[in-house]
């Protein structure tokens, strides 16, 4: 689970931290890129890249752990049997993939701890769109098939990139997706052609959920500028424009399908262009909610730092035993 | 041996399996380090699915469909015991049980394993292996954690007072116990409580816990036959809320 539009806004990509690089060193690292080839822990790379895959991945876990909880509340009312497990599959995946991805950004240097501790400080940001709540079932299942659809839009393209743990950590999470857009596809699907109770609820549930969705993918590429380097080092792979083109093309027709109604007026394919229209989202909504002030945000981090709290005593009494040993970064 | 006394078996086990495996899938999101997120929730889809099989036999043998039992009844005609419906509380609470009951269920089952009932053999020689390796997981944990520092062996200790008597309460006879033993189903919650004993006692000694004498506990006992600590009610609510919307409708 992962939006990529809070990551790149312009203020993080600092060029002065490219001055004082090797440019001989710099030319190198810019042509094994180009070629195609991957980069990996121990070889040379600018501090200005280093820096903002740190803040990538660590943004992408973090996102997969506080993702886990507008679902997991669901786990234990998920009606039958069926439905119970393949969630609890599902949201344990996604703690899985917090974990392979907190492995890749430790390879760059950054520990678990301190970025679990930017997490709950308010330091680190995740996607804006688990400040939303969940408040039904029908809330549930469109995460399940759309906000993790639009993460497979995301993923996909950032498979591409340039350094080598975090694509092979998208290569496995990427798969794992896979089943969980099926997954949500049944249950929308389930809910959409189900009794008039079970469509009402799956409706309101798309009337809430999007506006988030279109904020999903970040600010649009008309206000967000200076990525050019990040593309370049390909560690932007796609514009934010890009990957929400691409996922209005792959599932308002599927949503439209199911007789569900879509909350914007404007929505639709421009036949000559090729392009969705739709009425611009709200960014200062966005804005506001990615700095802290969204229906959520305060809840979503307490229940991560109590988690925190509680578990506190067992790491320490890990920590305990391996005292004296050296800290071992994970291979990737 | 009559068929009601098969199924009340049959009943108790599942109530168990899922009442704990919802309990522990609680877990997951907010576990005490990611490694272990994962793992108790893994464990806890296998007690679920584990349950499940049971209610499929059920079915089989003329009880309703798994989702109508598990998700319409109210907690008096749950058979689990009060043991696993307990709040999931710290995660040494929870680690503890985890040991206690995995310890049980692995005796029960390879008891189970060699039925004269074949259906139940057959499922009992299946969920045998997973829960092999729920056990040596406990076991890993509890010694670990135990020898680390006193603060986690205080923690272990406490909870292990704490849980004794409920768990106790899982070899709770049922009234079918006699006609099952005679039949020949497996030795009865006697014989496993025995074999637990010896078990745990080894862990335990490894991982430094004091085990108090058994003659000083009193079994918390009621649960296999219904009657439920005020914790199980709104755990089955929560359970069933979006099924009850509509009972009838697919989800
Ligand atoms: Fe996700
Ligand atoms: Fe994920
Ligand atoms: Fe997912």
């Amino acid at each position: 689970m992962y939006g990529g539009g809070q990551v790149f806004d312009s203020s993080s990509v600092n060029n002065e931290l490219l001055k004082d690089e090797d440019p001989q060193k710099l030319a190198e690292f810019e042509a094994r890129i180009e070629r195609g080839e991957k980069i990996e822990p121990n070889d040379w790379m600018p501090k200005l890249y280093r820096k903002q895959l740190v803040r990538m991945i660590e943004q992408h876990g973090h996102s997969e752990i506080i993702g886990a909880l507008p679902e997991g509340t669901w786990i234990t009312r998920a009606p039958g049997f069926k439905r119970k497990l393949a969630l609890m599959a599902k949201v344990q995946d996604e703690v899985g993939h917090a974990q392979l991805l907190y492995g890749a950004a430790e390879t760059l240097g950054k520990s678990r701890e301190q970025m679990i501790e930017d997490l709950i400080t308010g330091k680190s940001k995740y996607s804006n769109i688990f400040n939303y709540p969940t408040f039904t079932w029908a809330d549930s299942c469109f995460i399940s098939w759309l906000v993790d659809a639009g993460a497979i839009v995301n993923q996909l393209a950032n498979a591409r990139g340039s350094y080598g743990p975090y694509c092979r950590a998208l290569d496995r999470i990427c798969a794992e997706e896979s089943f969980h857009l099926k997954y949500g596809h049944h249950c929308v699907i389930h809910l959409a052609t189900g009794t008039p109770k079970q469509r009402e609820m799956m409706q309101e549930a798309v009337n809430r959920w999007w506006a988030p969705m279109m904020h999903f993918f970040g600010p649009s590429d008309k206000m967000s500028t200076h990525t050019q380097i990040l593309t370049k080092w390909k560690v932007k792979m796609a514009t934010n424009d890009e990957c929400r083109q691409q996922f209005l093309d792959m599932y308002v027709p599927k949503i439209w399908e199911l007789g569900l109604t879509i909350p914007d007026e404007n929505l639709k394919k421009n036949k000559e262009t090729g392009e969705w229209e739709f009425t611009e989202p709200d960014w200062e909504e966005f804005k506001r909610v990615i700095n802290g002030d969204g229906p959520c945000n305060k809840e979503r981090l307490a229940v991560r730092r109590t988690a925190e709290e509680r578990g506190a005593w067992v790491r320490r009494a890990l920590t305990a035993k391996t005292k004296g040993e050296e800290y071992v970064a994970p291979l990737a | 041996m009559t068929e009601e006394a098969l199924k009340d078996l049959l009943y108790k086990i599942a109530d168990d399996l899922l009442i704990l495996g919802h309990r522990n899938s609680e877990w997951t999101g907010v576990g005490p380090l990611l490694e272990e997120d994962i793992a108790f929730s893994s464990m806890a889809q296998d007690k679920v699915g584990q349950s499940l099989a049971f209610y499929d036999l059920l079915h089989q043998l003329g009880e309703q469909e798994p989702d109508t039992v598990a998700f319409t009844r109210n907690a008096e005609q749950f058979h689990n015991s009060q043991f696993v419906e307990l709040p999931i509380g710290e995660y040494d609470f929870s680690l503890i049980r985890h040991f206690l009951y995995d310890h049980a269920d692995y005796i029960r089952f390879s008891m189970l394993a060699e039925c004269p009932i074949e259906e139940v053999a057959q499922i009992a020689r299946k969920l045998k292996g997973e829960i092999k390796y729920h056990v040596m997981h406990a076991n890993t944990w509890i010694k670990q954690l135990a020898s680390a520092n006193e603060e986690a062996h205080d923690r272990l200790q406490n909870s292990l007072n704490e849980a004794l008597p409920y768990a106790l309460g899982m070899f709770e006879p049922s009234k079918f116990e006699n006609a099952i033993v005679e039949a020949g189903v497996y030795p009865g919650e006697q014989a496993v409580e025995d074999q637990w004993k010896e078990n745990i006692a080894i862990v335990l000694e490894e991982a430094g816990l004091n085990l108090p004498k058994w003659n000083t506990l009193e079994p918390v006992f009621g649960g296999r036959y219904g009657t439920h600590t005020k914790h199980l009610q709104p755990l089955v609510e929560e359970m069933s809320e979006v099924f009850r919307v509509d009972p009838t409708a697919d989800w």
